[in-house]
Parts: C-alpha cells; structure tokens; sequence
C-alpha cells in the first residue's frame, strides 16, 4: 500500500473497497467500515424509534383519546422500547465507535476476528429487521412492553414471538461483539501499550465487553423461554402447574440492568476522551478512571432485583439489594468528579464534542441522583412504576448514553470522513437538544412524583399542564434532533477539510491521515507515553500536573 | 481478511469466552430447576421416577465415547495420521446421531404417553411435576439441539482435515471444535444426574 497523503480528497478506508459498490460495504470486514454500517443502522432506528417517542408524547398532550387507540398507545411505547434499547443504545457506541477505534486506540490493524465481527453487524441487521417485521405481521405489533413480563407476554394474541426472537439474535450479536473486542484488546495492541497506556475508551469497551459475554446469556435463555412458552406452552412460569411469575422477572433483570452498564460504560469511555482533549490536561486519576469502569461492571451485576421492591420479594431481598444498589454509586461518582478535576484550570475550549460532554455530566448527575431516589425501597414504593421512573432513566440512557454518543459524533465524525460540520450550527442544536431535553423529561419526573403512572393511555385532567409541557418539550427534543443530523451530514458530504488532527488530539487515531487507511497504520507504532500526555501544552504553570 | 494475520492463542481465547456463554445460557436452567426443586422436592421426585433411566445412562456412554473419539482425532492430526483422524471424526458425528436418535425414541415414548408440554395429562398432574417436565423438555431440547451442532461441526471438522485445511501445523479450529463438543458432553454430565440419578 502506498504511503497515505493527508488530504481529504484521498478518501482512505472510505475509497478503497474490496468489491465494488455496496457489496464493498456489507460483504467488508474492514473494522472501520464494520462500524460504519452499525452507525448507519443504529442511527436508522434511533430515528425510528424518536418518532414513535413522539407519537407516545402526542397521545398524551391531552386526557383521553388524541391521536391513536389505547391498544395502538401500547404498541408504541413497546416497540419504543424495544427498538432504543435493543437496537440503538445497546449496540451504539461499542459496535458503532468501538468498531472504529478500538483497533486504532491499540495500533491494531483490526480487530481478533474480522469475519466474526462482520457476521455479528449481519446478525443485528437480521434482528433489526424481524423487530420491525414484527410490526407489520403476526397478531398485530406487540404490547408487552420491552420488558416482555409474564403472564402478559405469554397470552397476548399480539407478534410477541417475532419480536422476541429478534431479541435473542441481537443478544447473540452483542455477545460475539464483547468478544471480539476481549480477545482483540488481550492479543492486538502494539508493542508499548501495557495496561496503563489504554485509552479509557478501550477501558469502558473492555468492561463493557465482559458485561456483554457474562450477562447476555441469560438475556438469551430467557426471552428463548418466552418463545417456547408461547409457542409450546411449557408453563415454566405458570402458577397453575407450580411455575413462579416472579422468575420470569428474577432472570430478565439479571441481564437487563447489567445492560445498563452495557448502554452507560462506553458513553463513559467516550467522555473520559473527550475531556482531556478540551482541557488540553492529562486525565485526573487515570487507574481511578480505569479500574472505576470495572467496579461499575462488576458491582452492576449483582443488583437487578432493584427493579422488583414491589413485586413481593422478602424484605431481608429488598433490603440486600437496595443496599447494593448504593455501592454502584461510588465508582460512578468516582467519574464524575474526575472528569470535574480534570477540568478545574484546564485551557479549556467549547468545541461542540466538549459541550455534549458537559451536558453529559449534568443529565447523568440528575439521572444518577433520582435513581437513588429508586434504588432506596421506601422512596421507590412511592414511585414505582410512575412517570417518575420514565424520567430518570431517560435522565441516564438519553441524557448519558445519548449525549456522549452525540458527543462521540461530533468528536469522531472528522477524523472518519475527513471533513469538518459547522460549528456554529452544531453549538445552536446543542443548545436546542439541551432545552428540549429537560423540558421534557423534568416535567415527566414531576408528573411522577405527583403520581402519574407510566405505561397509562389516559390521565386526570389536574396533569394536562405538565403533559403540555412535556409534550412541547419533545418537539424542542426533536427539532434539535433535525438541525444536528442536518448539519452533521453536510458537513460529511461537503464540509472544508479537517485535516488530520483538528482538536490536538494525543491518541493514535490522531497520528493517522483522516479518514484512515484501510489498514490504519503504515507501519505499527510503537507507544512511549500514556495517552493523554499533554504536558508539551502551554499552561498556565498551576495547571500543569 | 488479511490472512497473514494468524494467532492462534486469540483463537483459543475466543473459544473459551464462548464457551462461558454457553455454559450461563444453560446455567438460567439450571437456576430455574434449583428454585423449583426446593419448592417441589416430591413432586419432582416423583416426576423424575418416570423417566426412562437405560436410555440416560446408554447416551452418557455414547457422548463419553464421542468424547474420546474427538480427543484422539486431536492427537491423530498432530501426528499427520489424516486417515484416521476423518474416521474418529465421523465417528464422533455417528455417536451423536445414535444419542439423538435415542432421544428420539425416548420422547416419542413419552408423548404417546400424553407427557409433553401443554398436555392435558399434564395439567391433572400435581403442582410441580409440570414444571419438572417443562424443564425437561426444555433443557434436554437444548441440550439436544446442541448435539445437533456439535455433530455438524464434526463433519465439518472432518471434511477440512480430508481437505488438508487442518493439518499437523495448523490445527486450532479442530481444538476448538472438540472444545465444543466436550462442552456439550459437560452439560450432559451435569443433566443426566439432575434428571434421572438423583432424585
Ligand atoms: C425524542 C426522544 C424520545 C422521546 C420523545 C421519548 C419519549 C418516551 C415516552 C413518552 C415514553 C413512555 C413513557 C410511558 O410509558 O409512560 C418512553 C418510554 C421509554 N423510552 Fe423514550 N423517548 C425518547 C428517547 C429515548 C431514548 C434515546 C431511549 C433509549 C435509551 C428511550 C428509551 C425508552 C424506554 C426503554 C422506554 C420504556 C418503554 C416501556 O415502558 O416499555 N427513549 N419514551
Ligand atoms: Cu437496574
């Protein structure tokens, strides 16, 4: 291969297919262009599912019916679920940008097993598409919920089936991605790169990883259950025939709030990049940082009945587990104050990728907050099940997971296609997202407080005005939404060139031409200093550590 | 791919990671048994009386004997002895389908007896049983439908040793493959005294 140059025109992994046209694309395993199909698909749904959002939040601007019938407000709010966690949060950001650069965060040239990863991306497309398949056909589109809770799931008439199975084939791709970025992170990275010169990125991926292979098993074998409940009718769950309900939900949230962890580390990963980055200061508490990731992966794993104080467990359970839940909120908070010390007296520029990360420490920390809030058994009686829980995990999921993966857009997206969006416009979306955001979701928390339940087609007249609210808010929400993705785009077909490092950037993927080579580097670096070693920056010299 | 890429240590790594899964996807079963057991310690007793016991036992022998035909098939590669490796391979494909096809005999048994799940027979029974046969089926399909692959990627095994795909130099994807299979033996040793020894 011939020595890259450093124009945009030289369009790198992007130009350089090894078939024609699109089967370039799907038949690649190139990891760059690997996460680019994931990109293009997550973002897919993710529209998908902010439409169906807005329909939910348009039923609910008034009292009774709007817009839909009370069995179609079901649908939407369970196909809601199941496309934004399933398809766009779960997946986004390590298949999405780990895909990306994980390989080039370790100087690899891809990753342990190229094929693998890109039958994984064909696994998530065939889920994908049975998922929204299962709108169309069937019984009609489901109306469980994206918990799938027995026995509703089991009896409804509705296309449960279909879109379980779609379930447990995005598990199963889920899987193979932590274990390729496992086997990858162990074996690939370059001569240099010990367990201390990790990127945090490659940290949060690393942990996020082994989430994925320990937990996503059982996500498996449980939404398989359904599936032979519904089909055979097994009764594993039924109290007529000695099955326990309360099963259903032991072993569904075994892997679904390590799932969490799954949507929340990575976005972790990606602000612990973008930070120093705008700092320009070397993270503050790099093994704190690193070893945090872990804890939260580790601790996560052993709190999921949180989410049943009200479904009659022993008191000596409730107890236990709200008890751990308050452990996991150490490492977190361990995060979020070094992200704060890494910025105290930093040089600091607000670049769009700096402002979603900030917007991140806000949300998150709100989010964070309230689920103490849930994680304690006394307050969560009193809001279990209300908008109140809506609004909180919007607060993490949305306003976490959401904004560094926004975030990782903005920060990432030059170095990938070479060019640079308008800064000025993305400042503004930022701006109206920010808005939007918290008009929203802050009044649905105040609705749940005063004891608007969720998942509730119609309501007392006294919540319209929050409901309004809300509602108003979501178009803000999404207007925001339009002006990004407009600009974003824009700036990837036709933006100026970037060049190859535009933020001064000290990770590998900034030493590289934009956009990469396909086979990333030249030659494999050789690594001598820790990623964020700015100390050749100009800084006020109280500033420099 | 650039295949001048190799690593065979990543190859076992990977193995092994996937191996885990496999392992916790049958290990929500048995979690399930575990809680319904000691809700249920008679009627699962009484449950487990019924099951046909020779037919267990003659299939732990057989997935043990594929075992060892796998194991030896390994060691045959490494010595460049390819002829005899295809044939203990396909023995291994063969002892997998005389297990199923056991299986086969084993459960249209018990259907024609009116036990299998949903069965009206099942719904007089006492609280409990049904369960225990409800997680029969399911474990043991599981189980079974792993056998099912297994015994494929034997065949497929077999087929790249014949092909010289597999050979004395490179034999990581036949240790792999034999990995699978002693796991889906594992299992088994774990299932058949959870079903038909103890109780
Ligand atoms: C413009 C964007 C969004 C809007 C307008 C929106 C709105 C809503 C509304 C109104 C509900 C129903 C609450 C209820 O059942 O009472 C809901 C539920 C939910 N949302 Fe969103 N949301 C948005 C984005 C997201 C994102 C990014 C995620 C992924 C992290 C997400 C995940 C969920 C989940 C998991 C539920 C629960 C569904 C259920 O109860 O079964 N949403 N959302
Ligand atoms: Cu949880």
């Amino acid at each position: 291969m011939s020595t890259p140059s450093v124009t945009a025109s030289d369009r790198g992994f992007l130009g350089d297919g090894k078939y024609p046209g699109i089967f370039g694309w799907i038949l690649s395993t190139d990891h760059k262009r690997i996460g680019l199909l994931y990109l293009y698909s997550t973002m897919t749904m993710f529209i998908i599912g902010v439409i169906l959002g807005l329909l939910v939040r348009l039923e609910l601007i008034a009292p009774g019916k709007t817009i839909v019938s009370a069995d179609t407000y079901n649908a939407l709010f369970t196909l809601h679920g199941v496309i934004m966690i399933f398809l766009f949060i779960i997946p986004g950001i390590p298949a999405a940008f780990g895909n990306l650069f994980l390989p080039i965060h370790l100087g690899a040239r891809d990753v342990s097993f190229p094929r693998l990863n890109l039958f994984s991306w064909w696994l998530y497309l065939t889920g994908a598409i049975l998922a929204v398949t299962s709108l169309f056909t069937g019984g009609g589109p489901p109306d469980t919920g994206w918990t799938f809770y027995v026995p509703f799931s089991v009896q409804t008439t509705t296309n449960v089936t279909l879109a379980v199975v779609a379930v447990f084939i995005l598990g199963f791709s889920s899987i193979l991605t932590g274990l390729n970025f496992i086997v990858t992170t162990h074996r690939l990275r370059a001569p240099g790169i010990g367990w201390g010169r990790l990127t945090l990125f490659v940290w949060t991926l690393y942990a996020t990883a082994w989430v994925q292979v320990l937990a996503t098993p059982i996500l498996g074998i449980t939404v398989a259950l359904i599936f032979l409940e519904r089909v055979l009718d097994v009764g594993l769950f039924d109290p007529a025939r000695g099955g326990d309900p309360i099963m259903y939900q032991h072993l569904f949230w075994i892997y679904s709030h390590p799932a969490v962890y799954i949507m929340i580390l990575p976005g972790m990963g990606v602000i612990s990049e973008i930070i120093p980055v705008f700092a320009r200061k070397h993270i503050f508490g790099y093994w704190a940082m690193a070893l945090s990731g872990l804890a939260i992966a580790f601790a996560g794993s052993l709190v999921w009945a949180h989410h049943m104080f009200v479904s009659g467990m022993s008191d000596t359970a409730i107890l236990v587990f709200s008890f751990l839940t308050f452990i996991v909120a150490i490492p977190s908070a361990i995060k979020v104050f070094n992200w704060v010390a890494t910025l105290y007296k930093g040089s600091i520029s607000l670049e769009p990728p700096l402002l979603y990360a900030l917007s991140f420490i806000f949300l998150f920390s709100i989010g964070g907050l309230t689920g103490l809030i849930l994680g304690a058994a006394a307050t969560d009686i009193h809001v279990t099940d209300t908008d109140f829980v809506v609004g909180h995990f919007h607060y993490v999921m949305f306003g976490g997971t959401g904004m560094a993966f926004f975030g990782a857009l903005h920060y990432w997206l030059p170095k990938v296609y070479g060019r640079m969006y308008d800064k000025r416009v993305a400042t503004w979306a930022w701006g109206i997202i920010f808005v939007g955001f918290n008009l929203l979701y802050f009044s649905m928390m105040v609705l749940g407080l005063r004891g608007m339940p969720r998942r509730y087609y119609d309501y007392v007249p006294e919540f319209t005005n929050l409901n309004v609210l809300a509602t108003v808010g979501s178009w803000i929400l999404a207007f925001g939404l339009v002006v990004m993705f407009i600009n974003l785009i824009r700036g990837m077909i036709s933006g100026p060139d970037a060049g190859m490092n535009p933020w001064g950037g000290k990770t590998l993927e900034w030493t590289i031409p934009s956009p990469p080579p396909t086979e990333n580097f030249a030659e494999i670096p050789v690594v001598t200093t820790g990623p964020y070693d700015y100390s050749d920056e100009v800084l006020a010299p109280e500033a420099r550590r | 791919m650039s295949s001048e890429h190799r690593d065979d240590v990543g190859a076992r790594l990977g193995m092994w990671l996937f191996l885990y899964t496999e392992v916790l996807l049958f290990g929500g079963l048995f979690i399930l048994y575990a809680i319904y057991l000691h809700q249920f310690e008679e009627p699962f007793a009484n449950a487990a009386h019924h099951l046909n016991l020779t037919l267990g036992t003659i299939n732990t022998v057989i997935l043990l004997t594929g075992s060892y035909f796998v194991a030896m098939a390994v060691s045959a590669v490494r010595r460049n002895r390819t002829r005899l490796a295809v044939g203990l391979l396909l023995g291994g494909v063969g002892t997998g389908g005389v297990f199923l096809f056991n299986k086969y005999l084993e459960w249209s048994h018990e259907i024609h007896n009116g036990i299998y799940p949903g069965s009206p027979k099942l719904l007089d029974l006492e609280r409990g049983e049904a369960v225990f046969y409800g997680l029969y089926y399911v474990t043991l399909g599981l189980h079974g439908l792993h056998v099912l692959i297994g015994s494929t990627l034997l065949g497929i095994l077999a087929w790249w040793v014949h092909t010289g795909k597999v050979n004395s130099e490179r034999f990581v994807a036949l240790e792999n493959g034999g990995l699978y299979w002693h796991l889906v033996d594992l299992v088994w040793i774990f299932i058949f005294p959870l079903y038909y020894l103890l109780l």
